[in-house]
């Protein structure tokens, strides 16, 4: 008896959390429409573009460059015993250049700007929300969907991809540095067998769908903010949800490009 | 020719019924001020004539026109000139003082920047808040966020401007001061106004015009003064504890 209730409980929650989940993607898929109608509309707000580019760079920057660093460590730390149990250590910089560029660079980074972008969108556009400015742009005749969304949007989708060469860089290091205490590897060799293996098929696809990782992030964080409701509680909610689900959408769609560009690519 | 006139205007969230076929004619250059309790609809009544709101049924019309029907670049044309003065404030807290001020004019207006800078100048003052322009709202007080929100409202010289509760929370003093500047904004650029107040001294110095809300519909239209001395029981009910304020505020 207690136990039928409890069943129809977490079943009427699952219920709940997937509708709220496919009328999301709908409201998102709608968003981006209305993204793509305003991006090409003048004025440019080129300004308001830099500022948050800067923004996003400073608030990012940090947690990306450790994050960096230690994935190509790690990598290599850890590959070495296995490649040289099967004898292919001479392979460990192709290895880790190859996974930090086609997968771990550009999944991690987004992963990362997602949790610091997504949620810091969600919570500004949000808060706007519920205090009315985005009521008082509306009545100035400002756009604010321009203003505000587009700009942002922009932004995220430039980013990214400069922030992902700039860990895929690090982690090519980091794994430097690992191989190096173990084997005492000379950089030039390590770069020439790093160079040597990254072909231009292994780098546009890993760079080119962070652009739309980027897009993504931010096109997540502004719906949720932008429809906020419920005041306050709703800024949480629109801040922490628009993480779970930017990550969700990140990582289902790193499938399905990765699926893709092997069969262009093959 | 009405600056503003609402027909048969409703309103319901879900089955709360805010405003339930309300009628209203404003002339140009009039200044009506609008009472009700709180909770009756009076800031949804100011929402839905800017359209931030989408009424049920009724028309809106401003200057001629129904901005209920307008699309979307005609009904910004209209916009420009109107302005709202929000019952929040809603200054932009990622801009200073100075960029919310400037912010509606950079947008819709060809102002020089010198131009701009004068017109900033010229509001604050008239808000007595000079020494003010390079902070953020989040340091300023709740009653210096109202005047700032004023000032915002009415630094591009809108026809029609529509004033959530200009005065509450602000000091007798300085309530008398902005409404004496609502009134001077009338008699310099004609505009129309549209006041929704509980503060029958800052109603007084308005406007001669007077609108009561009560359960989505229109309990009285007509002259200030007689207001006070309707035989209706709830128009003496809700005036009896304002008269009393008001005498207190006076003295
Ligand atoms: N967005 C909304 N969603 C649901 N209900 C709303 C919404 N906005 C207002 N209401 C409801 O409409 C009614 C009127 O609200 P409104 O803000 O117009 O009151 P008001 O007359 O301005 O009151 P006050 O003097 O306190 O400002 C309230 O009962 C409120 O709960
Ligand atoms: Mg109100």
């Amino acid at each position: 008896m207690a136990n039928n209730s409890q069943e129809k409980l977490t079943r009427s929650i699952a219920d709940r959390r997937l509708n709220e989940f496919f009328s999301t993607i709908a409201g998102l898929t709608i968003f981006s429409f209305e993204f793509l109608k305003n991006v090409f509309l003048p004025p440019y707000e080129f300004g308001e573009i830099r500022k948050h580019m800067d923004e996003l760079g400073v608030k990012t920057l940090p947690i990306v460059s450790v994050t960096g660093f230690i994935i190509g460590l790690v990598l290599a730390m850890q590959s070495q015993p296995v490649m040289a149990r099967f004898g292919a250590e001479a392979f460990l910089p192709s290895m880790v250049a190859l996974s930090v560029v086609r997968e771990l660079g550009p999944v991690i980074t987004a992963l990362i700007f997602a949790g610091r972008v997504s949620s810091g969108i969600g919570a500004e556009l949000g808060s706007m929300r519920v205090t009315e400015q985005i009521d008082a742009m509306e009545v100035s005749a400002i756009n604010p969907f321009k203003f505000l969304v587009v700009t942002r949007v922009l932004a995220c989708t430039i980013i990214l991809p400069v922030l992902t060469l700039y860990v895929i860089f690090l982690a090519i290091l980091g794994g430097y540095l690992a191989i190096f205490l173990s084997k005492g590897i000379n950089f030039e060799l390590y770069t020439n067998s790093v160079v040597n293996s990254l072909q231009f098929s292994d780098i546009v696809p890993g760079i080119a769908k962070t652009f739309f990782f980027g897009y993504i992030v931010g096109i997540v964080g502004a719906y949720k903010g932008y429809y906020t409701e419920n005041g306050t509680v709703g800024v949480g909610r629109a801040s922490t949800s628009s993480v779970v689900i930017a990550s969700l959408i990140i990582l289902v769609a790193d499938m399905v490009l990765g699926k893709l560009t092997v069969a262009l690519w093959s | 020719m009405a600056a503003v006139e609402i027909k048969n205007l409703s309103k319901a969230f879900g089955s709360l019924k805010v405003l339930d076929d309300i009628s209203l004619k404003i002339n140009e250059g009039e200044n009506v001020v609008v009472f009700g309790r709180s909770g009756t609809g009076k800031s949804v009544l100011l929402k839905c004539m800017v359209r931030l709101l989408e009424p049920d049924s009724g028309e809106i019309f401003i200057e001629g026109q129904d901005v209920l029907k307008l699309p979307v670049n005609k009904l910004n044309g209209i916009r420009k000139y109107i302005g709202f003065l929000f019952q929040s404030s809603a200054l932009y807290d990622s801009m200073s003082v100075r960029e919310n001020l400037e912010f509606p004019l950079m947008r819709n207006f060809s102002f020089t920047p010198a131009e701009r800078e004068r017109k900033v100048k010229s509001v604050l003052e008239k808000v007595s808040l000079e020494d003010s322009i390079d902070k953020m709202p989040a340091e300023l007080s709740g009653g210096m966020k109202k005047r700032i929100g004023l000032a915002r409202t009415i630094i591009t010289e809108p026809k029609l401007i529509l004033y959530d509760e200009p005065t509450t929370g602000l000091d007798p003093i300085t309530t008398k001061e902005i409404s004496q500047l609502i009134v001077e904004l009338q008699k310099d650029l004609n505009t129309t106004s549209i006041i929704v107040t509980h503060d029958l001294i800052c109603a007084r110095i308005i406007a001669s015009h007077a609108v009561v809300l009560n359960d989505g519909k229109i309990r009285f239209e007509g002259n200030l003064e007689s207001l006070t001395t309707q035989d209706d029981p709830f128009l003496k009910d809700f005036f009896t504890n304002e008269i009393i304020e008001a005498k207190n505020g006076r003295i």
